[in-house]
Parts: structure tokens; sequence; C-alpha cells
């Protein structure tokens, strides 16, 4: 019991006599969230989304990082080596200041390239399977085969191009970077994407886009259903057909500075349309689900 | 988590037991409770191959007479098949508990099908001219080796690594799941079926038999049915997308077709690689490698993607 009005005390009010927190201090959850920082103004239909200087140095480097020479390259052997393994040999590369590191006979292996928060060239000479290259931190990497689930997860800067194809969630919670791939994709590209840029050569699946909340997408192909589902903030390019949009995804229009942009971007990985990027539409968030919590019920069926 | 495989070679027959056996032995991280074959051979019109077990693995170890009650139920079931003119012209045991049977048979197989799974512990894994199909518990290698499939000889064949998340560790929870009594048919599936008992309850009215609680056996039973009513295997995938809920890849294989379906949210992987030669597929592309170290070009179904080849 001692310890229980102790406790009463220390939080300024007694649940076991009905006082509420709000009612015994007179303030709010809305009022106690602001003064820690949690909330912000009311968003109206402003975007969020941080526009970089062009000249920018994205190449962040961290301290432990090793100096890597570009110039110097050397050949990896997957052939027979866990996934762990590859990526323990790739580090130790690094480490002897190897900058230009060609992976051979990958063969659909899974996590090859995780984790890399270094400046390095990596060229990988096939395929590789999920979750391959995220949570990486500045590489440039080429990859001349297909990539499976989840390539590019969390990536935060750097180049990831890859030749053939890309399986589902391709660039999911990407922040910072460029991610390539020059076939299609499966579904749900960009989910949570955070910043960063995606380009598909082909088409993308259903749910491309969804919760997207910065960035940029460009597909050149066809877009799946729902495409920029629940998307909070970004832009999705698309050249071709879009299935059906998601909720509170709308069409913009495509401005002059996004046409340079699309030209300038496609036209750096070799993905320039023959008839040009006039017919691209734009896709960008309604703004409808910023507040959806403040919105009534009825409010909220119309927006779903 | 699971994992399927399939493989289909065009217009001829190569090595689909070692190979299947290489693309599941790539996916043993998905699912080391079980693996189960279901592969095609040359179709045999007047040989019935019949694959059935008379007791769960577990069950070996529960008292000291049970190989006598497995001697007794393969005795009743060989009476059965005499009853219903079914000539026995070869008989194999790869376990105690699991045997293979080549049959000559004319008639109504489905009421000797019905008969025979009425003998206590007895469930019929497969009934066909060209199929052979074979689970049991252990990884692809285990599994392989026990019941001698390396040098298996066919056409196409379909397979899944289990990690049961929806019904017990046991064979008759393992996939393939032939659909019964639908000759030469067989499922393997990924994924969480969400209106199972619905649509079980509507089967078991139509008088389809479940011998197993997991959600997985519903979709054979299922294509059951619509192969019943007149559908082609096509028809029966693409009604699935419509009338299935959850999230699910799966791969049927009959005599001489081999079909897939994604569903409406693409949730389970598929990766799929075609050649003029052959088609594989599996849920992870290191499977399909396994068989094709060389370069390839592979692709990811889309959302409510169906796809059938043929032989």
């Amino acid at each position: 019991m001692e310890s229980m009005s102790v406790m009463a005390e220390d939080m300024g009010y007694d649940p076991r006599a009905g006082e509420t927190r709000d009612a015994k201090e007179g303030t709010t959850q809305e009022d106690r969230a602001r003064d820690l920082g949690m909330m912000s103004e009311q968003l109206k239909n402003r975007s969020m989304e941080v526009f970089f200087e062009v000249g920018e140095d994205e190449n962040y480097t961290y301290p432990w990082t090793d100096q890597v020479d570009f110039n110097k390259r050397t050949e990896l052997d997957c052939e027979g080596k866990p996934t762990t393994q590859v990526n323990k040999d790739i580090r130790a590369l690094m480490a002897e200041g190897y900058g230009t590191i060609v992976l051979k006979n990958p063969r659909g292996m899974h996590s090859v390239g995780v984790g890399i928060l270094n400046k390095l060239n990596l060229i990988v000479e096939g395929s590789i399977g999920y979750f391959g290259v995220g949570l990486i931190d500045g590489p440039n990497v080429r990859i001349q085969g297909r990539v499976g689930w989840s390539c590019g997860e969390n990536m935060m800067a750097g180049t990831v191009v890859i030749e053939k194809n890309a399986g589902s969630t391709f660039g999911a919670a990407m922040r910072g970077g460029d991610l390539v791939c020059k076939g299609s994709v499966g579904s749900r590209t960009g989910i949570d994407q955070k910043g960063g840029t995606i380009i598909v050569g082909g088409d993308t699946g259903a749910f491309s886009g969804f919760m997207m909340q910065r960035g940029r997408m460009v597909v050149c192909g066809n877009a799946g259903k729902n495409l920029g589902d629940s998307m909070y903030d970004g832009t999705i390019y698309v050249g071709g057909e879009i299935r059906d949009l998601g909720v509170d995804a709308v069409p913009a229009e495509l401005t002059d500075l996004d046409k340079a942009w699309l030209t300038r971007k496609l036209t750096q990985y070799d993905l320039m349309p023959e008839k040009g990027i006039d017919h691209f539409t734009k896709i960008i968030a309604g703004k409808m689900l910023w507040n959806y919590d403040n919105l009534e019920p009825n409010e909220k069926k119309l927006i779903l | 988590m699971c994992g399927i495989a399939g493989l289909i070679h065009r217009g001829k027959s190569s090595d689909v037991g070692s190979e299947m056996t290489s693309m599941l032995t790539a996916l043993k991280h998905r699912g080391p409770d079980s693996t189960g074959f279901a592969v095609y051979g040359e179709p045999n019109e007047g040989d019935y191959i019949m694959r059935l077990k008379v007791a769960e693995q577990e069950d070996m170890a529960s008292g000291y007479d049970m190989q006598d009650k497995i001697d007794a139920r393969i005795a009743i079931v060989e009476k059965r098949l005499a009853e219903h003119n079914a000539s026995i012209k070869a008989k194999d045991s790869a376990t105690p508990y699991a045997l293979r049977y080549v049959l000559s048979h004319e008639g109504d197989t489905e009421a000797m099908a019905r008969y025979i799974e009425d003998v206590e512990g007895t469930e019929i894994l497969s009934l066909g001219n060209a199929l052979e199909l074979i689970k049991d518990l252990g990884d692809a290698n285990v599994v392989a080796d026990n019941y001698g499939l390396r040098d298996f000889k066919g056409t196409h064949g379909i397979g899944h690594t289990r990690m049961a998340t929806e019904s017990d560790v046991d064979i008759r929870s393992a996939h393939p799941y032939w659909a019964f009594p639908y000759n030469d048919v067989s499922v393997v599936h990924n994924g969480q079926i969400t209106n199972y008992w619905l649509k079980r309850r509507q089967m078991e009215q139509k008088g389809h038999r479940f011998m197993s609680s997991c959600d997985s056996e519903l979709l054979a039973v299922y294509t059951a049915d619509n192969l019943a009513n007149g559908a082609t295997l096509e028809d029966s995938l693409k009604a699935s997308i419509e009338e299935i809920d959850g999230v699910f890849t799966y791969l049927v294989a009959t005599r001489d077709e081999l079909g897939m379906a994604k569903d409406t949210m693409a949730a389970k992987p598929l990766v799929l690689y075609e050649s003029d030669d052959m088609i594989a597929m599996a849920s992870e592309e290191v499977a399909i490698r396994a068989i094709l170290p060389q370069e390839i070009d592979t692709t990811d179904p889309y959302d409510e993607e169906i796809r059938v080849w043929k032989a």
C-alpha cells in the first residue's frame, strides 16, 4: 500500500480515487504532447518534401569508414559461401582499401551487400535474392541480373542499378539515394518510402507507393492497382497506364520542373523513353489523410 | 512461411525427381517440418498408381504392437482392393507406414478410394495414372532418399517445404494434397486462407472429405469440386482469386498441366522462369538457381495473376 501511495504522489494524481491526470493538471493529452514537441502545426495541404540542393554532397561518411580506392579492384567468388561470409569478406576487402569489388556467382543468394556504410563500387555479376543491398549508405551498386524481394530496403544513400527485374517491396522504407531497376518490379514498390528516388524501367505491381511519405518514384511502364494508396507525401510519375489509384492519391499537373527533373534522371540511367516524358502522369497525396484523426466519423467514411 | 516449387518440361521427360529435390533443398529454410513431392511420370492408362499411408510417423512410437496394427490395416486394404476387383501388380513400401501399389482396375475409383480410406489410420495420398505423391516429415534430402525419389523421371512436378503454422506437424497436414477423388491432380500452397471454415463447410455439405485441418487442403478440395463441375484448370484458378480469401500463392498440377494462382494482394512470393524447354517456379530464386546455375531471366507474377502451362 505504501508503494501505491508513493506512486500516486509521483504521478501527481491518484487513479484509485478516480482522479485523472487531465483533470488534476488541467491539461489535455494534446497539450502535453505539444509541450513535449510531439505535435507540430496542423498540416494543411502543404508539402513536407525537402528538396536537396543539386550540388550538395550526399556522400556523408562515418568516422570509422575505411579509405577505399575506386581504382583498386578485386573479385570475390560467392560459390559455396554463406551470405554472412560474403558480407564479411566485402568488409575485409574494404579494410584493405579495395574500392571496386566484383561479386561472382551469387546465384540468388539472400542479403548480399547489406549494411555497407561506405563509398564502394560493388558490381554483382549475376542475380541476388531477398533483402539485397539493404541498409546501405553510400555505395554504388550495379547488379547485372535480377534481385528478389525488398532490394534496397531502408537504403540511405548511394546508387543501385539493376539490369533485369526486381521482386516485390522494392525500395521499402527507402530514405535516400537512387534505386533503379531497368526491368519490371513486383508489388508494393516503395512501400513506406521516406526519401530518395526509385526508378523502374518497366511495370510495377499493386500497392506501389503504399504509405509513401517522401521521395520520388518513376515508373516508365504500367502501374498496378491502388497506386499510392494512403500516401502522405512524395511524388509518383507513371509513363504507362495506371490500373487505379489508392485512397488519397490524386493526379497533379506535370510542371516544367517535373519534366526537367524526369529528363535528367531518366537520361542519367539510360531509361529515357523514345517519345519523351510529356505523357507521364504525376500522382501526389491528396492530403485528406493528414488530418484523419480530427475528422468526424462521417467524414472519414467519405475519404475511405 | 513455407516454400513451394514447380517444374514442367515441355514435350519431354527429365530427371524431375532429382531436380525437385534440389529445388526443395534450397528452400529448406522456409520450412523444416515436412517435405512433399508430387511428380508425374509418363501416364500409363492401363494401371493406377496408388500411394497411401496407414499410420503417421509418430504412431510408430506409440506402442509395442503398432507394427501388428499396421499389418492388419494393410491386410484389410488389400482385401478391400480385391472386393473392388483391383488386382495388385506391384507393391512397395518405403517406410513401415507408407505404401505404393500399382493396380489394375476398371470401375469406380472414387468408391474404391472411399472404401479404403474407411480403414483406420489410412489415407490415400494419391491415385492416378501418372502422379506419385510422396510426403513425410524431414527435409527434402531425407524424404527423397527414404522414398527413392532421386531416380524418378517424368515431365513435371510440384513440391513443398512446410513450416507448420495452422495445424500439426504430421503427414496428413503436409503438402502436396491430392485433389480427391480426381486422378492425378495435386496442390501445394504458401499462405493463409481466411475463409477456410466457411468454404470447408460448403464443401463438406457437397460431400467432399477433409483429412486434416490444414487450410491448404481446402484448395485441393476446391479444385476437385470445380473440375467435377466441368471447369478447366484455368477456370478454377481464376475463380479462386475471387472466392478464396486470404494471402496465397498456390500451384496445381494435373496429368499434363501445371498452373499457378496468386491472390489479390500479391503477398506471397513466386519467382518464375520460362524458356522454350521448361518452366520453373519457386518461392525464391535460389531454388531455381539450384537447377539452372547459368544466368537466366526471371519474373515475379503480379497480383491476381494465373498461368497454366502444358507439358
